[in-house]
């Protein structure tokens, strides 16, 4: 199996891919709004404004949509898998992989409460997955 | 820009579709643009503007013998060249231009001289997608329709509707790749692609091109075929990547694209005769239906499967709305950016020879979509003089 395809931090990036090699989920908000965003970037989608913080999210969220890949990238092995997309708790979505449940339609209901978990896949990045809440 | 200031006076795809293993992209690209000049009766001197995607206005000029005073490469996926439409359109009011040639190629299936689709692990893309094993478009375009599903209560079987009315329609169109008809039991027997999309809710991949002129109003008169003007012209983009949208159950790029071709057309819903939707999945004809303004929020599958976008079918008429007449990238063809064949159809059925000819339509709404919900264009054609 190839290696599995992995992000290169940039500048402006890197805080997250070293928040997630810690365990920490990282993400933006506005200092004035207090509105949370993502992906990283050094300032507020909304306003424009550079006045933004970095901050610990909670982890937790809910499943938003996915679809089950039946025919797997190389580096993904063999197997049916989740690309999905999770809404966390403070607002912004983002895709991931669901683990610690099977791949199917019945297990992956939409709306099911989820929380992250890491997983070193190099020395530099540990990707964030999501799994089902308090299993 | 001005309604009806300017007008298609050439339009042709390809001499042959579907698997073309002996034409390279750059030989699709001329061989669509000689034969929409044959038909407007021009030569490559004649042309003083290009547009395109996938290659550069560069290559296309230089290939050509064209030596233009306008370049347009915009490049937002399958839908580029509505937006190359509408940027002609403007050009040509503002003289910058008066005769401007938009082509597309695309070596989808046999992939002669054609180009990657690599993303850089740096890219936004790269870092928050693509490593959960995102691959080709039915791993990404895919991804907001569950919740899209859940939101308005409807299944996979919704989907395969769509993929089955429009093969209706392709089965009237002799350069159709699929035209043997199908039944919702079949759609949801074929091959698990990506659930909950089976291989028949997902477009062909095939060989192809096409090009289109355009003029002014004033001169259009004067060329071989019926003047097809542009009524209307919008466009939009959202976002790079498909988990950042902000509605999955609607598209903010196709609203506001719409809105602002609707309103720049002065027209309304009830004036449109024929209707194109780009539909790279079975899902983008319900959220285009929806977001042009055609049917209200999670009304477009009960539309679309009473028949209201379909052909006649055992003596019954056909409906209100005729949607995607040439079979659409489900059944036509589709080489992996579509929007230029569907700008193809609208054109012929406003010239009044499209395979599947909407008796008497006048007014034809073209709507595209580019990357995975990322861009969109459309334009509204008119085949009645200002």
């Amino acid at each position: 199996m190839p290696p599995r395809m992995l992000p290169e931090p940039t500048p402006e990036t890197a805080h997250f891919w070293a928040g997630t090699l810690r365990g920490e989920l990282l993400l933006q908000r506005n200092r004035q709004t207090g509105e949370a965003y993502f992906p990283p970037r050094p300032f507020c989608p909304k306003t424009g404004s550079r006045d933004v913080e970095v901050f610990r999210a909670s982890g937790r969220g809910v499943l938003w949509s996915y679809v089950i890949n039946h025919r797997p990238r190389p580096d993904m092995g063999t197997e049916p898998y989740a690309i999905a997309v999770v809404k966390l708790e403070e607002g912004p979505t983002m895709m991931t992989n669901i683990v610690g449940c099977p791949q199917t339609p019945e297990a992956l209901q939409l709306d099911m409460p989820v929380e992250v978990v890491f997983e070193p896949m190099s020395e530099t990045i540990a990707l964030p997955f999501f799994k089902p809440a308090g299993v | 820009m001005r309604r009806k200031s300017v007008a298609v006076v050439g339009a042709a795809e390809t001499t042959k579709m579907g698997r073309i293993p002996d034409v390279s992209v750059i030989g699709l690209h001329a061989d669509a643009a000689l034969n929409a000049m044959a038909d407007a009766g021009l030569s490559p001197s004649d042309i003083d503007g290009v547009a395109t995607a996938g290659i550069s206005p560069v290559e296309l000029a230089h290939y050509l013998g064209i030596t233009p005073t306008y370049a347009d490469g915009t490049s937002v996926g399958g839908c580029s060249f509505m937006l190359h439409v509408r940027h002609a359109a403007a050009a040509i009011e503002a003289g910058l231009a008066k005769t401007i040639l938009i082509t597309h190629g695309e070596s989808g299936k046999s992939r002669v001289g054609a180009g990657g689709f690599a993303r850089s692990a740096s890219s936004l893309m790269g870092q928050f997608e693509m490593p959960y094993g995102v691959t080709s478009p039915p791993t990404m375009f895919t991804v907001p329709v569950l919740r899209y599903l859940k939101t308005y209560g409807l299944s996979e079987e919704d989907l395969a509707w769509v993929a089955v009315i429009q093969r209706e329609w392709a089965a009237k169109n002799p350069r159709a790749s699929f035209k043997d008809p199908i039944s919702v039991d079949d759609v949801l027997a074929s091959p698990m692609i990506a659930w909950p999309f089976r291989m028949l809710m997902c477009c062909l991949v095939t060989d192809g091109g096409g090009a289109l002129i355009l003029t002014s109003a004033e001169r259009a008169k004067d060329f071989p075929t019926r003047p097809v003007y542009v009524l209307g012209t919008g466009e939009s983009v959202e976002t790079p990547m498909v988990s950042q949208m902000e509605d999955f159950t609607s598209s903010k790029a196709f609203r506001v694209s719409g809105k602002k071709a609707f309103e720049e057309a002065g027209i309304g819903h009830a004036d449109v005769d024929h209707l194109m939707i780009y539909d790279a999945f079975a899902h983008l004809p319900l959220y285009g239906l929806e977001d042009l303004g055609f049917c209200k929020p999670g009304e477009a599958a009960g539309f679309i499967r009473e028949r209201n976008t379909a052909p006649p079918k055992d003596g019954k008429a056909g409906g209100r709305l005729p949607l995607n007449t040439n079979g659409g990238g489900l059944s036509y063809m589709h080489s992996g950016m579509y929007g230029m064949y569907a700008l193809q159809e609208s054109v012929r059925q406003m010239r009044g020879v499209a395979p599947a000819q909407v008796a008497g339509a006048k007014v034809s709404v073209c709507h595209g979509v580019g990357g995975m919900f990322a861009a969109s264009g459309t334009i509204i054609f008119s085949n009645e003089a200002p």
